[in-house]
């Protein structure tokens, strides 16, 4: 029986693409010759490397350790020899290099001794640490570390939901992995449940995967869990978490929070599969599913080491057919553009797209915004997007942070339906990135004033200090004895203490003086800024008093 | 740049938008020309020639690229909404004077496209109606009333050469302005209404022309290109206003059923006030505008100096969208009740 679905807002409903990539078995990928392994594949700090060029390495081994709380382990595909360590084209966005350690695989594919985690005799929350060097990062998208999520603190976790939904076009690794290894996915989310203290698993699956669908009900029945499957429509972006958590629950994620604070843990299902494996079969995360479909020979699902050449990936697929212009990694939806696949497969790569003109046709050029609102219809955050448009196209920053800019998911609905092919999100973007941007400048400018302000007011307190304290001498020898009273040399010392007493009360009224009290932020930065300069200009007055 | 979405919907554009509202319009000015002859498929060539015209000038005289502009379809579209708002048959200078102000004040020194205040039909049909309100009053009498029905050669000599017919011998009042000029004259509605130019609800021949508007307004909405909220708050807001009035005076004021179908309220309700340029987005914002619009039009037209009130009542909307908008913000996904954009 399939569970209650309740309405969100937005969403559309792009071509599928799926048919593609679903039908063959997920394809194992041989051993590669090298491996390419970035310290950086999660949300947070990057890993710490552990091992230098000339080392050898065991499959399994930690090649690199969490640095910080949100971090996660990298660890070694294979046993082999560090070639290099050295930043490497990587999987990202920017197109900038990152770090990595290059190993070649020296074929025998020795692992490390792997022990199985007792979980069932851990008491909730415990799981976490012994989670954190097992390298397991949402491999949904957001590759946010997993042993962090599974131990939230704060509220109460009631429900744990799995994503299955897999709404991007192209992509059919959960799918897949969802038809071959339901069971494991359950027993990986049970686990899950169990860490968590929750009372109840939701797994949310789009109606354009029946057969994921029926072989995870199978393993929930055969795992007797306390799980239910819920079908929902195939609608973008309902595999986003926010989205899912609505979809099943009808509650709604308060906005700048995340679903634990009202109770609810999102993980998708290939991370709960690769729970399975760290937590029963005691082996990090070495591998993961992706799809490698599009303008290919022969579109597959593949399982692949971390590290593997995203070139090799295209290979085993039947290599690019003719007339591919690029590729993207992640959906048409939200991906990017891949510049060098030589790139390494990492933990968030979902799927790999050959595209050609004719799948990914150029956007045609873009014309005035209309205000026809169909973005509006299409958003699934409820957001007005053209009027986001106009005051980020207008650098209207403040009105584009008003209008909720920071509650837009980027998922792209928007540009999708746009009769005037805007690229609305690059905008969106673009804004944030301005705002943000701004936000750390004003900070710093802040910080850089207290700093300031401290400086005057401690330099002026030990200028009374030291004034006092010579005043206080000076009394002292002046009641000692009256032989000091008529040495000209304390008479002297006295003359150019009471002038410094005088200055120290002058430069205090100069600092408290009534019309500065009221000064706007860019009086005071002015003025701090003339401040600083004539200091600089002449440290010799500041040695004379 | 990211370049994501890599995907777009496919079949949507400006230009095919503007080509299906084009289209929604063709049952009402099939019913017009079945009505009122063959001359309105001339004023729409010469609004659409006038139209491409004076957009090519101006955009010339700002310095944009010309192809990108006139190619939208965007001006076809005001052309066919001004020359289906004008009477059929007026001198080629009448159409050119409105389009000039749709096209070039309205639009163009606005900034264009997307960029202005108001409807350009309609500010184009307002200068009409106020520095020509004698040749705006001249609408052709429909078919089956007329002594005489100008066929297509009549029609050009009619707006282009001045021809020897007068407008007697081919045109009648509107049902509006019989109605008005009997509820001034201390008459009736009754009086107006047992005219045969009265027809069957709302005008011979024009009843019909705007039940085919509605039929094209009902496809725009089961296609999406725009949405119900305008429309319907229009419409029920014509009803009510006219409804309260007739029921408190029915003898000199016109039913419901009549205001919804005389005049430019049908076409007003789907075709103008949805602009969504310079109509309100948000869904409380459209339901705000249409109503007040529908409000404004049947208070126009009762206690107004002219017959319709269907293009002054959308430009003052037009004017207040804004301010609607600011103020009618759709609550955001994961804000609490009262936490809406702008704030």
């Amino acid at each position: 029986m399939n569970g209650k679905v309740y309405p969100i807002p937005g969403g559309l409903h792009p071509a599928e693409h799926k048919a593609e990539s679903n039908a063959r078995t997920i394809l194992v990928a041989p051993l590669a010759e090298r491996y390419i392994v970035p310290l950086r594949q999660h949300l947070g700090q990057a890993a710490r490397v552990l091992v230098q060029a000339g080392d050898t390495v065991l499959k399994g081994q930690i090649i690199g350790t969490p640095d910080g709380h949100i971090s996660a382990a990298v660890h070694a595909p294979t046993s082999g020899r560090v070639l290099a360590v050295e930043p490497r084209p990587v999987a990202h966005p920017s197109g900038l290099p990152d770090l990595c350690v290059v190993i070649e695989a020296d074929g025998a594919d020795t692992a490390v001794e792997m022990h199985p985690i007792d979980w069932r005799n851990l008491a909730p929350g415990e799981l976490a640490k012994p989670l954190a060097a097992m390298g397991l990062a949402g491999q949904g998208g957001a590759v946010f570390p997993s042993h962090v999520k599974l131990a939230p603190g704060g509220t109460a976790i009631e429900t744990l939901i799995l994503n299955g939904a897999e709404c991007e076009p192209w992509i059919t690794c959960d799918d897949r992995l969802m038809r071959e290894r339901a069971t494991a996915i359950m027993q990986g989310a049970e686990i899950m449940r169990h860490t968590l203290g929750a009372k109840r698993i939701l797994v949310g699956i789009e109606d354009n995967k029946p057969q994921a669908a029926e072989a995870m009900r199978g393993a929930c029945a055969q795992l007797k869990l306390a799980a239910r499957v819920t079908v929902v429509p195939t609608r973008y972006p309902s595999g986003g978490a926010k989205q899912l958590t609505q979809l099943l629950t009808g509650l709604e994620t308060p906005s700048g929070k995340i679903s634990t604070d009202i109770g609810i843990q999102v993980f998708n299902v290939a991370t709960a599969y690769a729970l399975y494996r760290a937590v029963e079969l005691g082996e990090p995360m070495l591998s993961r599913v992706v799809s490698v479909t599009g303008h290919v020979a022969e579109p597959h699902n593949i399982e692949a080491r971390l590290g593997t050449p995203i070139v090799d990936l295209i290979r085993l697929a039947g290599g690019d057919l003719a007339g591919v212009t690029g590729h993207i990694i992640g959906g048409p939806m939200m991906g990017f553009d891949l510049d060098d696949t030589a790139a390494p497969l990492v933990k968030s790569v979902n799927c790999v797209i050959a595209r050609n003109p004719a799948l990914f046709p150029r956007h045609p050029p873009a014309m005035p915004c209309t205000r026809c609102g169909q973005c509006a219809l299409a958003c699934p955050a409820s957001l007005q997007p053209f009027e986001l448009y106009w005051h980020a196209k207008a650098k209207n920053l403040d009105k584009a942070r008003a209008y909720k800019l920071f509650d837009c998911i980027e998922c792209g609905c928007c540009s999708h339906v746009c009769p005037s092919h805007i690229p609305l999100v690059d905008y969106y973007r673009f804004a944030k990135s301005e705002i943000v941007a701004a936000d750390r400048a004003k900070q710093a400018a802040e910080g850089a004033r207290q700093r300031h302000e401290f400086q005057l007011l401690r330099q002026e307190r030990e200028k009374q200090e030291k004034a006092a304290r010579l005043g206080k001498k000076a009394s002292e020898r002046l009641e000692a004895g009256a032989v000091a009273a008529d040495d000209p040399e304390a008479a002297r010392k006295k003359a150019i203490l009471d002038a410094a007493i005088a200055r120290a009360k002058q430069a205090k009224e100069t600092v408290q003086a009534k019309n500065t009290e009221t000064l706007t932020p860019e009086q005071q930065r002015q003025i701090d800024a003339i401040e600083a300069r004539r200091q600089a200009a002449s440290p010799a007055t500041e040695h004379e008093a | 740049m990211i370049g994501s979405p890599f995907v777009l919907k496919e079949h949507n554009s400006v230009r095919f938008t503007m080509i299906k509202v084009m289209a929604a319009l063709i049952p009402g000015t099939l019913a017009h020309a079945w009505f009122f002859g063959p001359g309105i498929w001339l004023s729409l060539i010469w609004c659409g020639l006038l139209g491409i015209g004076f957009e090519a000038m101006i955009l010339v005289v700002r310095g944009r690229p010309l192809q990108a502009a006139l190619t939208d379809g965007s001006v076809l579209l005001t052309a066919w909404l001004l020359a289906l708002s004008v009477p059929t048959l007026a001198p080629w200078w009448l159409y050119m004077t409105g389009m000039f102000f749709a096209v070039v004040v309205a639009k163009h020194l606005y900034g264009g496209l997307g960029q202005n205040l108001f409807n350009p039909a309609m500010v184009g049909y307002g200068a009409l109606i106020i520095s020509f309100p004698v040749y705006m009053t001249q609408w052709a009498a429909p078919a089956p009333l007329a002594n005489y029905l100008p066929n297509l050669s009549d029609a050009f000599d009619l707006m282009f050469i001045g021809g020897n017919i007068t407008p007697d011998a081919y045109t009648s009042a509107t049902v509006l302005d019989s109605l008005k000029t009997a509820t001034r004259g201390g008459h009736t509605v009754m009086d107006a209404f047992s005219q045969p130019i009265h027809g069957l609800i709302a005008g011979k021949g024009m009843e019909l022309v705007a039940m085919m508007y509605l039929f094209g307004g009902l496809f725009l909405i089961a296609n999406r290109l725009i949405t119900w909220h305008i429309p319907a708050a229009f419409l029920a807001a014509i009803a009510l206003t006219a409804g309260v009035l007739w029921q408190i005076d029915p003898a000199h004021h016109a039913d419901p059923l009549f205001h919804l179908l005389a005049g430019g309220a049908m076409l007003g309700a789907f075709f103008i006030a949805t602009d969504p340029v310079t109509a309100c987005t948000t869904p409380r914002g459209k339901l705000i505008f249409g109503g007040l619009a529908g409000f404004l039009t049947v208070i126009i037209r009762t206690y107004g100096g002219y017959p319709d009130g269907v293009a002054f009542s959308v430009l003052i909307l037009n004017s207040a969208a804004p301010l609607i908008d600011a103020f009618s913000q759709p609550r955001v996904f994961g804000h609490a009740k009262g936490g809406r954009a702008g704030r």
